[in-house]
């Protein structure tokens, strides 16, 4: 009797371990699958909004071709009346100089709007490439997610914009956008950045800076059209975008950029 | 049996009440009409981001007018380059067809923005002259028409 007893136990022991075992399985996979499946969608650059009537705008920045004349800077500041000041920017020009003791100089005087003179003398230089930047129009934007009112955000088009009336001024999207590329309006005392021209695209013209650029360096298109120029060239030559270790989705891709560059 | 409701429990109940009716009604006059249109943004600054007055003009609008130094410029080097790059914002000019109202940059520095030897210029990308050897003290509209930069003039 006594025997019976204690198998029956060991039986009903043996079920509901093997059924906690079961259950612990199942609940460790669905993790380990959940946690794969989670990360190869944030690997995913630049995640596509679901809209599909309107453009998605992406832009080219082809290194090779910026002869560092300044004329998007300063035609961005004529175009968008951004303060004259030569520490308010919605873009500028870098020179990245790579000496041959492997040192890095960088220089922007007045952001390359006067243009630049030559600093590092001839012989000391391994390279040298100036290196326009922008809003980066991130689809997974930093600025986006910290702003607490939500007065900045991804336009339909793909366009990271302000809603100057509505923002407060807290400075928490300047400091958080790692490209820079954000500045509080001395005037208007609001977060100011690029808005890729956003007036002249809804009335089909280019951005200022790409009207102006003498070189064709700067190019802005349609991510969602594979037959348009810029998609072209993206599959044509070997582009990378800045910081792409913070995952920001940025659309802003650079032609033959070198890792110098931060 | 009737259901016992200690009166203080009605009381917080009736403070609930009043402080969401509160909450809601300040929320309905708080947050603009549009907000949430399209996402965690009032809809109507999309409007208000398209409104600004455009500057520069493109260079079909130049075009309209200018066909002679659009014939000039397609047979030479500055052919891809748009008139508003030299010449500056144009709407105004469009509008009013002052010449006053648009840039006619002169002198060797303007020139040198582009043309300047600087090592980070790829070679092939654009004309480079030393401009502390070059011609010094001379203009360089004075040889050269900038709409057709290898017609010398005489």
């Amino acid at each position: 009797m006594s025997q019976s007893t204690s198998a029956m136990g060991n039986e009903k022991i043996k079920s509901s371990r093997r059924k906690f075992l079961k259950s612990a399985a199942t609940l460790a996979g669905a993790t380990i699958g959940y946690s794969w499946l989670k990360s190869s969608q944030v690997l995913l650059f630049a995640a596509e909004p679901k809209d599909e009537s309107l453009p998605w705008y992406g832009i080219v920045i082809d290194i090779e071709k910026c002869i560092g004349c300044g004329s998007c800077a300063k035609a961005c500041k004529k175009e968008n009346d951004v303060p004259i000041e030569p520490f308010f920017f919605r873009t500028w020009i870098e020179q990245y100089t790579v000496k041959n003791d492997g040192s890095v100089n960088i220089v922007s005087p007045n952001g390359g709007i006067d243009g630049f003179e030559q600093t590092v003398p001839d012989e000391d230089i391994f390279k040298s490439f100036f290196v326009p930047k922008m809003c980066n129009h991130c689809s997974k934007s930093p600025c986006i997610q910290v702003c607490p009112v939500g007065a900045t955000y991804d336009s339909p088009e793909g366009v990271v914009l302000i809603d100057e009336k509505y923002c407060i001024g807290c400075r928490y999207c300047v400091q958080a956008c790692p490209y820079g590329c954000r500045f509080i309006h001395p005037v208007k005392k609001v977060a100011n950045k690029c808005t890729l021209c956003y007036h002249r695209l809804k009335k089909n013209l280019a951005p200022a800076c790409m009207e102006v650029c003498p070189t064709g360096a700067r190019m802005y298109g349609n991510l969602r059209d594979k037959e348009s120029e810029l998609v072209k060239f993206l599959k044509e030559h070997t582009t990378q975008v800045l910081r792409p270790n913070l995952n920001t989705g940025a659309k802003l891709y650079y032609n033959a950029l070198s890792s110098e560059v931060r | 049996m009737k259901l016992y409701i200690p009166p203080q429990l009605t009381r917080l109940a009736l403070a609930f009440a009043i402080f969401i009716s509160l909450f809601l009604v300040l929320r309905h006059f708080l947050v603009p009409d549009t907000f949430g249109q399209y996402g965690y943004y009032r809809g109507a600054s999309l409007i208000d981001n398209a409104q600004p007055e455009i500057h520069y003009a493109g260079q079909q609008a130049c075009f309209e007018c200018h066909q002679d130094i659009e014939n000039m410029k397609a047979q030479d080097v500055h052919s891809e380059i748009h008139c508003e790059t030299c010449h500056g914002p144009g709407q105004k000019h469009v509008l009013s067809e002052e010449s006053a109202d648009i840039l006619k940059p002169t002198g060797r520095e303007f020139c040198g923005l582009c043309h300047a030897m600087n090592a980070a210029k790829q070679r092939n990308a654009v004309f480079q002259v030393d401009l502390k050897k070059h011609n010094i003290g001379k203009n360089c509209i004075e040889c050269h028409n900038p709409h057709q930069p290898w017609e010398m003039k005489k």
